[in-house]
C-alpha cells in the first residue's frame, strides 16, 4: 500500500503521456452515429469496461506483479475454475511462473514475463490499428515514466518496433510508483471510463456536469471491473481475461482510415 | 447429457486423407462424406436438442499432417434453458498438423432467451498448417432477448499465441448490446484465416465487416455484425472471396466530424 497521492497523480489525466489525444473508439462510433447523447455514451462506457477496460487492467495488473518481486504467483494447485479455461499448452505452463528459481537472474525472469505478457496481448489485440495506438500509447507513458523514475528499470519491455504495450508500461509505471496490481488495475479501469468521457464532451458538446454524473454512476462498475482485473492477474499470461468486441475492432479501423480526425484513436 | 466425440485424420501414402478414429455419442455424432481432392468433410449431426443447460458436450478434432478435413453441421444449434443454475458447455480442441488442413465451418449457434451457454474452442496450428475457423453467434432466437452466452477462442500457432477472443452476451455482460460491442445487431461472428501461402492481408474495413491481419501470423481474422444471420452469412462467405472488401475500405464509415 502506497500514500494515496501517488495513485491520484498516476490516475490523472494531466499526468503526461498524452491520454488527451484518444477517445478510445467514441470518436469512430459517434461518427457512425451509434453515440449520440448522455444514455447512449453511458452504454458505451459499460461495454468498453467490460471489454477492453478488463483486459487492460488485467494486463496492467500482471505487469506490476511481474515487475515487483514481493507478488509471487499463486502456485499451480491454486489454480481454481480449470473448466472454464483453457489448461497450458503443450504442458509449458510453468514456462510462465516468474518465482525465479534459486540462482536464476531475477532480470530474466521479468523480462520473459514482460515478452509473454506482449504475446499474449497483441493475440488479443486482433485489430492492427488498436495494436499501433496500445503501443505508441506505451511509447509515450513510458517516456514520461523514464523521466520521472529514472531510477526504476524499464529496460525489462520487449523491444517491439512500435514500443511496448500501454498496458504493460503503466503496469511498470505503477510499480516504479509504489502501486500494487490492484491500484494499477484500478488506474487502468479508471483510464477507460474518463479518457472516452471527456473526449464525448468535445464530440458531442455534452454538459460536463451530466458527463461527471454519468462517471460518478459507474464508478461502482469501474471497481468491480478492477478488483476482477486484479484477481484475474494471478492467473498465467495464457488465462488473462480476452474480453473482445466486435465494434471496437471495426471502429478502430475505419477511424485510422480518415484523414481528418480530432483524437488519435 | 455429457457426450465425447473424437475425430483424427491421417494422409495414407497417396496423399489421401483417411479418418483413423471417428466416434461420437448422441448429440455429438459424426458422419463422413468423402470431399473433393482426396480430404474428407465430416458433419456432426445434432442427435438431441440445445445444447441445454446441464450439456455437458467435447469434442477433439486432430488433423495430422498432410490430411485435409473439414467439419460442418447440419444446422444451427440452438442454446437453450435447462437445468437451473447449470450452463451447457460445448469444448472444441484441435490440433492441426504441419501441410495439414483444417476447415472449421460450422453452422450458427443462437443463444435462446435463458440459455446459460459457454463454447470454448482451444486450436493448436503447427507451423506449416491450415487453419479456417468460423463462428457465428445469433443473439436470441425471432424477437427475443438471448440468454447468457460466452464464446471463448484460443488459437496458438507454432506454439505462439495467435489469437485470444472472448465474447459475452445477454444480461450479465454490461454494455453487450451497445454501441462499443454489438451496436444492436443480433448476429456477430468471424472468420480466420490461418495459410503460409496466403500472407496476412491489409486491414480494411467495410461497413460492419472489418478484415485484421493478424500480429504472429500469416493469418487474417474478419470479424463483422449484422442484423441477422443470413446477412452475417454472406458478409463471411464474401470475406472469404476477398476482392471487394479492400478496394472500398472505409467507404461506408469514412465520415469526417467536425467540432466547434
Amino acid at each position: 500500500m502506497t500514500a494515496p497521492t501517488m495513485l491520484l497523480l498516476l490516475a490523472d489525466g494531466r499526468f503526461p503521456a498524452g491520454a488527451h489525444a484518444h477517445s478510445s473508439g467514441l470518436e469512430a462510433a459517434v461518427a457512425a452515429g451509434r453515440v449520440t447523447d448522455l444514455a447512449t455514451l453511458g452504454d458505451y462506457l459499460r461495454g468498453r469496461l467490460a471489454t477492453a477496460g478488463l483486459v487492460a487492467a488485467a494486463f496492467a495488473a500482471a505487469a506490476c506483479r511481474a515487475a515487483e518481486p514481493s507478488h509471487p504467483r499463486p502456485s499451480p494447485s491454486g489454480e481454481a475454475d480449470q473448466s472454464r479455461l483453457r489448461p497450458p499448452p503443450n504442458g509449458d505452463g510453468d514456462r510462465a511462473r516468474l518465482t525465479p528459481s534459486p540462482g536464476g537472474d531475477a532480470g530474466q525472469v521479468r523480462r520473459a514475463a514482460l515478452a509473454r505478457l506482449d504475446a499474449e496481448l497483441d493475440a488479443r489485440t486482433a485489430s492492427l490499428a488498436q495494436r499501433s495506438v496500445s503501443r505508441r500509447q506505451g511509447k509515450a507513458l513510458l517516456r514520461a515514466g523514464r523521466e520521472i523514475w529514472p531510477a526504476a528499470s524499464f529496460d525489462e519491455l520487449p523491444a517491439a518496433p512500435g514500443g511496448p504495450h500501454q498496458p504493460l508500461v503503466l503496469g511498470l509505471v505503477g510499480a516504479a510508483a509504489g502501486l500494487d496490481p490492484a491500484q494499477v488495475a484500478t488506474v487502468a479501469a479508471h483510464a477507460t471510463v474518463t479518457g472516452s468521457a471527456s473526449a464525448a464532451v468535445r464530440l458531442l458538446g455534452l454538459d460536463p456536469y451530466q458527463v461527471q454524473a454519468l462517471l460518478v454512476r459507474l464508478a461502482a462498475a469501474c471497481d468491480a471491473t478492477a478488483a476482477q482485473a486484479a484477481r484475474a492477474a494471478e492467473e498465467p499470461p495464457e488465462r488473462l481475461p480476452a474480453a473482445n468486441a466486435p465494434l471496437a475492432d471495426i471502429h478502430a479501423e475505419a477511424h485510422a482510415t480518415w484523414e481528418v480526425r480530432l483524437f488519435a484513436s | 447429457m455429457r457426450a465425447t466425440a473424437r475425430l483424427v485424420a491421417r494422409a495414407d501414402r497417396h496423399g489421401r486423407t483417411t479418418l483413423t478414429e471417428l466416434r461420437g455419442e448422441s448429440p455429438l455424432l459424426l458422419r463422413q462424406v468423402p470431399a473433393a481432392g482426396g480430404g474428407r468433410t465430416v458433419y456432426v449431426v445434432g442427435g438431441a436438442a440445445g445444447p441445454l443447460a446441464g450439456d455437458d458436450l467435447r469434442l477433439d478434432i486432430e488433423v495430422g499432417p498432410g490430411a485435409v478435413v473439414r467439419v460442418q453441421t447440419v444446422a444451427a444449434s440452438v442454446a437453450l434453458p435447462g437445468r437451473p443454475r447449470t450452463v451447457s458447455r460445448m469444448l472444441v480442441r484441435a490440433r492441426v498438423a504441419a501441410d495439414a488442413v483444417l476447415h472449421w465451418l460450422p453452422e450458427q449457434l443462437v443463444a435462446a432467451a435463458g440459455c446459460a451457454h459457454v463454447t470454448e474452442s482451444q486450436v493448436d496450428v503447427a507451423e506449416g498448417g491450415v487453419l479456417h475457423w468460423r463462428d457465428e453467434l445469433i443473439c436470441g432466437r425471432h424477437g427475443e432477448q438471448p440468454g447468457h452466452a460466452e464464446i471463448h477462442t484460443w488459437v496458438d500457432l507454432a506454439a505462439r499465441p495467435l489469437l485470444r477472443q472472448s465474447l459475452t452476451v445477454g444480461p450479465d455482460a454490461p454494455g453487450w448490446s451497445g454501441p462499443a460491442v454489438l451496436g444492436g445487431a443480433r448476429a456477430t461472428g468471424s472468420l480466420l484465416i490461418v495459410d503460409p501461402a496466403r500472407p496476412a492481408e491489409p486491414a480494411a474495413v467495410r461497413g460492419t465487416l472489418t478484415r485484421l491481419p493478424l500480429a504472429s501470423g500469416p493469418a487474417t481474422l474478419w470479424t463483422g455484425t449484422a442484423p441477422d444471420a443470413h446477412t452475417l452469412r454472406g458478409l463471411l462467405d464474401g470475406a472469404n472471396g476477398l476482392s471487394s472488401i479492400a478496394v472500398t475500405a472505409g467507404a461506408e464509415e469514412h465520415r469526417v466530424v467536425r467540432v466547434g
